[in-house]
């Protein structure tokens, strides 16, 4: 039975790591044509219909590429950091509950175990842009350090209040515990921080700070190219579903829902949520990062106190668990 | 606060208006007649050609693209023996029209030259002459220039006064 067990969760991960890159690439084409049509373009629509095969052509392309590194990189270090900014990502979603029993491992510790694995791309990028030996990159590289120490102020405590609620870190008891109400309705202000810090943990514009393309070329990975470049790219849109699915596991019921089947469900709202992604990218201009690195310690960080305080007294108050 | 609701709310509001792409091989865009792209060599109202191989074009050329021979016929026309354009340089920047005294080099609105080859895009003279007068339908400079040909002496041009007899006192 244990080796049933384990073939089975082998299975389902294949399965899984599969969905997730192909879901990547979709996203990557449905980003674009949707950015598009904010800018009143139309967008990729040339491949395939209504240009849905563009992801496979990039990807092809990608493939195809030359891998080039730069003299003096150090290139132990060079062909590390684009997997270490895409693993990871992977590995967070083992602990995603897409229905009930339904994730590679029901950790009880997950939604610690997630974030650490969201916080670990930071590394990748970090290491990306001292290997690269270019001063874009390093200036990139920089930011998204200084970035990480903003958004990781506000971004745990935010959903603390989640957890207080529920009594577990455990996601799939997370999203049980909401079968009559969604935890947004209960938990606004850590919703919005969630996903602000969300934003900046997939280091998604209005906070991609580390790659501002206006700026900095392409920040820490403005060396990178072919496939090296392309696992870059793999992490961050990986991040943006692995944030979404965060935000539908803690905030938007998971896989509750009518008439529809759970993991459905779930894939639904992780993909309105990355579509409110691509709305804001479209949307909203890039602070500086002084703006942002004072926003978070000054005004989001004592927010996510404050919720946290309110939902503990709550929850002592209403002797709830 | 509010200011970044309105921008989602504007920019989300973009999603359902006319897009201002334009679907070019599908959607052939229209061109004013005066647009500047493929050179054609035009002819006379009577069919005749109308360059006369004074090289002016050429000379205008900034990237130098054209190339011209002079060949005379026997009552005293000029005419290009070889006419080239290189398409392959040419900026279509149109100075060779404004340069051409007889209205016989013009620009068309034809822009899809794209090729393969290079070759391809050397284009004769039998490429370049098209069977029309081009944009100015009326115009024949055989008719009206000062130069004796076949069927037509000095001063019977159009607008023009027969030659002054100098050895004649009489106004």
């Amino acid at each position: 039975m244990i080796i049933l067990g384990t073939i089975l969760t082998l299975v389902f991960s294949a399965v899984l790591i599969a969905a997730l890159l192909v879901a990547a690439g979709v996203f990557t084409w449905v980003e674009r044509r949707v950015l598009g049509f904010f800018q009143e373009r139309l967008g990729p629509n040339r491949v395939g219909p209504f240009g849905f095969l563009q992801w496979v052509a990039d990807t092809v392309k990608l493939i195809t590429k030359e891998d080039a590194a730069p003299p003096g990189a150090d290139l132990f270090a060079y062909r590390l950091a684009p997997v270490l900014a895409s693993a990871p990502v992977l590995a967070g979603f083992g602990v995603i509950a897409f229905a009930p029993q339904m994730s590679v491992a029901a950790l009880d510790m997950g939604l610690i175990f997630a974030m650490g694995m969201l916080a670990l791309t930071v590394y990748g990028m970090v290491l990306g842009a001292w290997a690269s030996r270019n001063r874009y990159a390093m200036l990139g590289g920089l930011r998204a350090g200084a970035q990480l120490l903003a958004y990781e102020s506000f971004l745990g405590l935010s959903l603390m209040g989640v957890v207080l609620l529920t009594g577990s870190f455990n996601l799939g008891q997370i999203v049980a515990a909401q079968g009559d109400l969604w935890f947004v309705v209960q938990q606004p202000l850590g919703c919005l921080l969630f996903l602000i810090a969300g934003t900046a943990a997939a280091h998604r514009l209005p906070f991609d700070l580390q790659e501002s393309e206006q700026d900095l070329v392409a920040g820490f990975m403005t060396e990178y190219s072919g496939m090296s470049f392309a696992l870059f790219f793999l992490g961050e849109y990986l991040a943006i579903l692995l944030v979404a699915a965060l935000a539908t596991t803690l905030f938007f019921g998971g896989w509750h829902g009518p008439w529809l089947p759970g993991p459905v469900w779930f894939g639904v709202k992780m993909g309105v949520i990355a579509f409110a992604f691509i709305w804001v990218r479209a949307a909203l201009p890039r602070p500086r990062y002084d703006q942002l690195i004072t926003f978070a310690w000054k005004a989001a960080l004592p927010l996510a106190l404050l919720n946290l305080l309110l939902t503990g007294a709550l929850v002592v108050l209403g002797g709830q668990p | 606060m509010t200011g970044i609701l309105d921008q989602l709310w504007r920019i989300g509001r973009m999603l359902f208006l006319p897009k201002q792409t334009r679907g070019y091989p599908e959607v052939k865009p229209v061109l004013p007649p005066r647009y500047r792209a493929r050179i054609v060599l035009t002819r006379d109202p009577d069919g005749q050609e109308r360059c006369v191989a004074c090289n002016l074009c050429a000379a205008a050329c900034p990237p130098d693209c054209i190339e011209v021979v002079k060949a005379e016929t026997e009552d005293g026309r000029w005419y290009p023996a070889t006419f080239r354009i290189n398409f392959s340089r040419c900026i279509f920047c149109g100075f060779c029209e404004e340069a051409c005294p007889t209205s016989a080099i013009q620009l068309t609105p034809d822009f899809e030259l794209a090729d393969y080859d290079r070759d391809s895009l050397l284009y004769d003279k039998q490429d370049l002459l098209i069977a029309g007068p081009g944009k100015r339908p009326d115009y024949s400079y055989w008719q009206v220039a000062g130069k004796a040909i076949a069927g037509k002496d000095k001063g019977a041009g159009e607008n023009e006064a027969p030659p002054v007899d100098l050895k004649d006192l009489t106004p």
